[in-house]
């Protein structure tokens, strides 16, 4: 009970740090999206968002490493290659 | 309404990104270097007592590199990096194995546009050089192997996207076999002369010079090529394969 209480009091005296709930959140709501998407490829943006976004979160826990890394590969290359792996599924239905 | 919503959290996100974001990154060449996290990092010693380093001056320090990630990951824990290395090869392997067995020849047909032929002639030496940059500069700044050779390989991705014509030949499998033999060649080097595989034999130098951390920039450019060359070609075998 008292770490839940301290956990709130962290919340609400680190409230001007808001920018970081506002991110998680919008990364919450990306990835709720890329699961409830009707099309494969509203999935893939919303994947992709969700990596974008997390690039924000490392630059702000200052990790740069990380997150060139990630800009990089998780929305950059991930998304090409699993746009690509759809784009043969179509083209193997279609035939 | 759900239209509204979305454009309300747009806003709210770019309010507080240029209120509170962009105003906490520093001015360029004003950072105060002892608020970081990894001052103390760098200023320990392992051998005696604690001496502070000055950039640009401090020389012949255990590990040499400016970025503190770097001198963990490639000096201290090169062994990981080695498996790391391989767990990627192993990957490139399977993909390379299961595009030519499920060979079904499904071509991904993509449209030329004019304006994107064109314009890849002119930003692809810039992204190729922004690669090289980042994993040449690995122990100095941010990024370092694995980050460069992804940029080279969106740039092949580029390439891939605008040109029908253009196609990763066996040359990328060579750069990727020398590379990935040369970071093994060194450690063996590491371990003739003081017997401890992928050791730092090299002199470490002036801290901040771009030749200085001995061994780390030589495995860091050959990590570069080894990882360029093997997600290029994962790209390729994927869009073609």
């Amino acid at each position: 009970m008292n770490n839940v209480l301290d956990f709130l009091k962290d919340v609400f005296t680190n409230f001007n740090k808001l920018y970081y709930f506002l991110v998680g959140g919008l990364m919450i709501v990306f990835a709720i999206f890329s699961v409830e998407a009707k099309k494969i490829i509203d999935a893939l943006i919303g994947l992709s968002a969700v990596s974008l976004l997390s690039v924000l979160i490392f630059i702000m826990l200052k990790a740069p490493d990380v997150a060139i890394t990630e800009a990089a590969v998780g929305s950059g290359l991930a998304t090409a290659v699993m746009l690509f792996a759809l784009w043969k599924i179509e083209a193997g239905e279609k035939k | 309404m759900r239209r509204i919503w979305a454009i309300l959290i747009v806003i709210a996100f770019l309010y507080f990104f240029f209120k509170d974001v962009l105003p906490a990154l520093p001015e360029f060449g004003k950072v105060d270097l002892f608020t970081r996290v990894s001052f103390d990092i760098i200023s320990k010693s392992t051998k005696g007592k604690y001496e502070p380093i000055e950039f640009k001056k401090s020389s012949n320090r255990e590990e040499g590199s400016a970025n503190v990630v770097t001198s963990i990951v490639v000096n201290y824990r090169s062994f990981d990096t080695l498996g790391e290395v391989t767990v990627l090869f192993t990957a490139a392997i399977g993909v390379g194995i299961l595009s030519s067995a499920l060979r079904k020849r499904r071509f991904i047909e993509l449209e030329e546009h004019f304006v994107l032929k064109i314009t890849s002639g002119v930003i692809l030496p810039l992204v190729l050089l922004f690669g090289t940059y980042i994993f040449i500069h690995g122990h100095l700044t941010p990024g370092g192997g694995f980050p460069g050779g992804t940029v080279i390989a969106l740039g092949i991705l580029f390439m891939l996207i605008s040109n029908s014509q253009f196609r990763v030949t066996d040359a990328s499998k060579h750069v990727e076999q020398i590379s990935g033999v040369g970071y093994v060649i060194l450690g063996l080097i590491g371990m003739a002369l003081s017997g401890i595989f992928l050791t730092n034999f090299l002199p470490t130098g002036v801290i901040g010079d771009l030749f200085s951390a001995g061994v780390v920039p030589i495995v860091y450019v050959l990590i570069g090529f080894k990882v360029g060359a093997e997600l290029s070609s994962i790209v390729f075998e994927m869009k073609e394969g």
